[in-house]
């Protein structure tokens, strides 16, 4: 039983006892305890199942690296799955559940996939794939998705408020333990902008729990000069509950500060996002203990050494009363120290190496603890509980010895580097065989712009083993003197991948290395055996290292299991790539402020507000917003689109066209560069006259229309479609800047400067002849013409152009008039019923019209004689952007699907994006298309469906019935006929 | 995030202020060309690992193309330079023959 032991614990104050829950229990800790060491104070040692056998598990880790204690904290709108209590600090009235348990932590049904494990081996997932095929979908497929994840998803919308915050400084420190601290000590005396960030509460590392003396002091005091020398200094900013998330290119570090999650009364942003350009990082990251792969490492109170020995001088809290240290290094010795000074007993020492007579390991065998060596644990004892370990000798089988009554087991696999940070941006690793750990390699940093390394390691982030190691790496990463120090030197290493040596496949499978995936030692080198060599197939075929935890424990052992099999050496082999972020963080934090109605901005045009206030329903256009339509009363969207086309077909409808793209081009070769990026022969047009073009890209295809009006001899003006104003102004920027440099001509965006209304319908002009001021007569102001002039008190530019068939003007005011033309135009219009229609009566009222629409009928493989639009080909131009294209083979071909209009037999409206279908089937059993509907509607003027679509052949095979699909109904008869369904001979525009 | 200075406003940028525009110096083959020369301007590019001449647009800056020679492995920047060219400048091509930075 894991209890409070009466003393100790130097992080915890025992005179402010807090409360808090678990799984709807009270249970009391301490301020400074984490959520894991409450737990554990509370006897509460199982805290999790594993994912795939629901294995009950204990916490294993004191840090970031647990696997095992995930738990979701918080409720409703402030609740978060898969929080690791070793990293959750405690407050009062915090509410933590366990996860994948069903139906509790105790019980979990689910656990009989342990039973079965072996029907579930490594690429289980894959194999179900395959056959039988009946299977997956009624057995294997439900079964999963039950199983899939870890914690559950939240509810609610997080109810959290996140920031971001930039900032810039020369060196950038991560780690706030005595490297991280001497690093920066170094730093700060250059002068330079220094940042210290430290992911947990307090400084100093692990250098104040295993206690060290620098220069003539205790850890714990030299760490506390180092700080207040810090805070005094102005060129350095130290922030501690930070993690370093993430390096990327050319010195960009993301920092993550968590704010509030250590508060019982939280305020203010729960995250902060830190966007730091460095010029340089030290990265003083530490090292995280490995386990041992021995037969039941995974039962609960078998934990890393160096974890079990933080809960007891950082908590005061012990695992067990007897605990049993196994071991290839001195390190675990500490562990023993730890426990028999705290009164605890350590019944043995299991140490794989043959004979060791260092210093640390001749200290405690004078406490009289019994030592082990040669040995290997064969089997941990327990189910719930550790209540024993059988041990055996290392190099043979497994054949048990002894077995030792025990209730914990503090296990060390040696050390390995955090190097996450260093390789997140491309620093390289060499493998160090003689302490079997990967380490940064100096000679190969991950480079900035100048070509030179911009990240530095120090202390055990370097594989710095021993204190004075440590402070010495550091204080040469800042180019100082170390302060003094003596380590007493340790015995070496003995790697040890597997215990006992030649455990065979039942202990095998006992062996976690993975314990968050259930990944075992016999799932890898199942993986190698079916021919999955390369480590990162490896990962992928055995979900090694893909949790949440990223393989913090599992990564280097799974790898030396993997090489072992391959008869390769761990170098060989390599490691998975490294990326960002170190842990797991919260999209809420990425997200800032950007949510909700900041996420992006919003673009209003002048009339906005107008629309808003008349009950526009709105549709997003890029970042505009445009309305859909104006339901009135009770209306159904569809009834008001109705009313809008009738009202604008019969007398009078008005339209917020401000948003569409307005591009002006002048200069002396204004006419050259139109007639490249303009399909039609542009130079030509005479001013004050209007033309429909086309542009394309260089592959001939159709990226954009709208209508070029020449304002003199110089100047043109080109209206682009609603989303497509910066696009396009950026293709034609391109062009001039990049290719026809020397041309001498230029083009401005005014899309924004002006509102653009359109007056459409039999009644247009008599509304502007109201307002008066210009004649707009047909003489005067004849079809695809423009003219400045005055109308009323404004100073307009009108152009009679049309895009829905009618009698139609657009008038384009400067954007401070936009508003008061709009309200002054509806009021004259009040007699004739002026109607503001949105952006589906538009729809629809241009393909009555049979007029295209850039992404309906175009999708970036559309060329414009796909479309019937040869006529706006000028055959005239040895060249335009897009020409060359067309002319390639593909586009000759005769069996192009080719715009044609569609009517349904039945006259009901076709599906949007509908296939055609053919007769038979292709080479993989799928019916033959051979079309598909581009623009669908129900005409309100026709009262019955009418569409585009591209259909091979199409305008070959006018009158042909054919098929399209509909989705959970049989196929429908549709007719091939011309696309102007409406007024074919343009009377009613042209008046 | 890539740091890139624009040549003609002079600042030193984040890539997020930057839209990328692919290889530089391409030699446009209009409506006379074969299929082979057409092939070449549209489709077939480097890719290289190590040196590449690249176009980006500062455009959320100054809106002006400009080309840098970039490392795609190391991620160095030799230099960037205006676009209106059809080379590379001699200064930055001997940077690279260096193997050094500007």
């Amino acid at each position: 039983m894991s209890r409070r032991l009466r003393t100790g614990g130097r992080l915890i104050d025992r005179s402010k006892p807090i409360e808090f829950t678990f799984d709807g229990r009270i249970l009391r800790g301490y301020i400074g305890d984490t959520l894991a060491s409450a737990l554990l104070a509370d006897g509460q040692i199982v805290m999790g199942r594993s994912f795939k056998y629901h294995r009950p598990r204990s916490v294993v880790g004191s840090g970031p690296e647990e696997p095992n204690a995930l738990m979701q904290i918080g409720e409703g709108a402030h609740f978060e799955p898969n929080q690791r209590a070793t990293m959750q600090p405690l407050y009062d009235g915090l509410v933590a559940h366990s996860q994948n348990a069903w139906p509790s932590l105790a019980f979990d049904v689910g656990r009989i996939n342990d039973f079965g494990s072996r029907f579930l081996p490594a690429g289980f997932y894959y194999k179900t794939f395959i056959h039988p095929r009946a299977f997956w979908k009624h057995v294997f497929e439900p079964v999963i998705r039950r199983a899939a994840g870890l914690g559950a998803a939240p509810t609610e919308a997080d109810g959290d408020r996140y920031e971001h915050q930039y900032a810039f400084c020369d060196t950038l420190i991560v780690g706030g333990g005595i490297a991280g601290l001497t690093a920066a000590l170094g730093s700060a005396k250059t002068g330079e902008r220094v940042i210290l960030v430290e992911q947990g509460a307090t400084w100093g590392g692990r250098a104040v729990v295993d206690g060290a003396t620098i220069d003539g002091k205790t850890a714990a005091d030299w760490v506390k000069n180092a700080i207040e020398e810090l805070e005094k200094k102005d060129n350095v900013t130290m922030i501690n509950r930070c993690e370093g998330s993430g390096v990327y290119d050319h010195g960009y570090v993301l920092c993550t500060e968590n704010l509030t999650g250590h508060l019982a009364a939280k305020t203010g942003p729960r995250e902060r996002l830190w966007r730091i350009r460095v010029g340089r990082v030290i990265t003083a990251t530490g090292a995280i203990e490995r386990p041992l792969s021995f037969a039941g490492n995974d039962v609960p109170g078998v934990m890393l050494a160096s974890a079990l020995r933080d809960y007891v001088v950082n908590h005061g809290v012990s695992m067990g009363e007897r605990t049993v240290v196994v071991t290839n290094n001195d390190d675990a010795y500490r562990t023993a120290k730890v426990l028999i000074e705290a009164g605890l007993r350590v019944p043995a020492i299991i140490d794989t190496r043959q004979a060791v007579d260092s210093t640390m390991v001749k200290e405690i065998k004078a406490l009289g603890v019994s030592v082990h060596t040669g040995r290997a644990i064969a089997k941990v004892h327990g189910n719930a509980k550790v209540t024993a370990v059988s041990i055996c000798l290392q190099s043979g089988d497994g054949t048990v010895l002894q077995e030792i009554r025990c209730d914990a087991v503090a296990m060390s696999g040696g050390w390995s580097p955090v190097v996450h940070l260093w390789s997140h941006c491309g620093g390289k690793l060499w493998w160090d065989e003689e302490r079997a750990m990967f380490r940064p390699d100096p000679d190969q940093p991950p480079r900035g712009a100048d070509g030179k390394g911009f990240v530095i390691t120090a202390g055990m982030a370097s594989g710095a083993l021993t204190t004075a190691e440590v402070l010495d790496d550091a204080a040469e990463a800042a180019g100082i003197d170390a302060p003094p120090c003596e380590s007493s030197p340790e015995a070496p290493i003995l790697p040890v991948w597997m215990m006992p040596e030649g455990a065979d496949h039942a202990l095998r499978s006992k062996m976690w290395l993975d314990y968050q995936n259930d990944v075992k030692v016999s799932d890898v080198r199942l993986a190698a055996q079916e021919g999955f060599e390369s480590v990162e197939h490896a990962k992928r075929y055995t979900t090694l290292g893909m949790a949440t935890d990223q393989g913090k424990l599992s990564n280097i052992n799974g790898l030396a299991i993997l090489a072992e099999r391959l008869d390769a050496t761990i170098p060989q082999v390599g490691t998975t790539t490294f990326r960002p972020p170190y842990t797991p963080t919260t999209i809420g934090t990425l997200a800032g402020e950007a949510r909700g109605a900041i996420f992006q901005p919003l673009r209003r045009t002048p009339i906005h507000d107008w629309n808003e206030a008349h009950g526009a329903f709105w549709e997003p256009v890029g970042q505009w917003r445009r309305a859909y339509c104006f339901p009135q009363g009770s209306e159904t969207h569809a009834e008001a689109v109705s009313r809008e086309v009738k009202n604008t077909r019969q007398s009078l409808g008005m339209l917020d066209a401000s948003t569409l793209g307005k591009l002006i081009v002048r200069g002396p070769d204004a006419g050259r560069l139109m007639d490249m990026l303009y399909t039609n022969m542009m130079s030509t047009l005479k001013p004050g006259r209007c033309r429909y073009g086309l542009m394309c890209d260089e592959n001939g295809f159709l990226i954009d229309d709208g209508v070029v009006a020449r304002i003199d001899d110089q100047t043109w003006l080109c209206h682009t479609t609603t989303g497509g104003a910066d696009r396009i102004h950026g293709w034609i920027e391109d062009w001039l800047q990049c290719e026809w440099w020397d041309w001498k001509v230029h083009v401005v965006n005014v899309t924004e400067q002006f509102a653009q209304i359109a007056v459409v319908g039999p009644n247009a002009r008599k509304v502007l002849e109201k307002l008066g001021g210009m004649d707009v007569s047909a003489e005067a102001l004849p079809f695809m013409a423009w003219t400045d002039g005055r109308l009323g008190d404004f100073a307009v530019r009108v152009f009679r152009i049309s895009f829905s068939g009618e009698l139609s003007y657009e008038i384009a005011v400067p954007a401070s008039q936009g508003l008061a033309l709009w309200t002054a135009l509806m009021e004259a219009g009040a007699e004739f019923g002026a109607t503001p229609y949105g952006t589906e009566a538009l729809h629809i009222m241009r393909a009555e019209k049979g007029f295209i629409m850039i992404g309906d009928e175009t999708d970036g493989t559309v060329i414009p004689q796909d479309l019937g639009l040869d006529w706006a080909i000028s055959k005239k131009k040895d060249d335009y952007l897009g020409k060359r294209g067309q002319a390639r083979s593909e586009f000759q071909k005769p069996d192009r699907w080719k715009l044609v209009g569609l009517e349904t037999l039945d006259g009901s409206a076709l599906e949007d994006g509908a296939y055609a279908v053919g007769e038979g089937v292709n080479d993989n059993g799928q019916a033959i298309v051979q079309g598909r509907v581009t623009s669908t509607y129900m005409s309100p003027t026709l009262d019955r469906g009418i569409a585009m679509g591209l259909v091979e052949r199409g305008p070959d095979r006018m009158g042909e019935v054919i098929r399209f699909t509909r989705i959970g109904q049989s196929p429908v008869e549709a007719r091939i006929v011309d696309p102007v369904f409406f007024d074919r001979e343009g009377e009613k525009s042209n008046v | 995030m890539l740091l890139l200075t624009c040549p003609n406003c002079g600042l030193s940028v984040e890539e997020t202020e930057l839209a990328p525009g692919g290889q530089a110096h391409l030699k446009r083959f209009g409506p006379e060309s074969t299929d082979e020369q057409f092939e070449e301007y549209m489709f077939l590019r480097d890719n290289a690992k190590g040196v590449h001449f690249e176009r980006w647009r500062h455009a959320y800056g100054c809106g002006k193309w400009f080309f840098a020679a970039r490392d795609t492995s190391s991620l160095q920047v030799y230099g960037t330079y205006c676009a209106q060219t059809t080379e590379p400048p001699a200064d930055i091509l001997a940077l690279i023959a260096k193997g050094r930075s500007a």
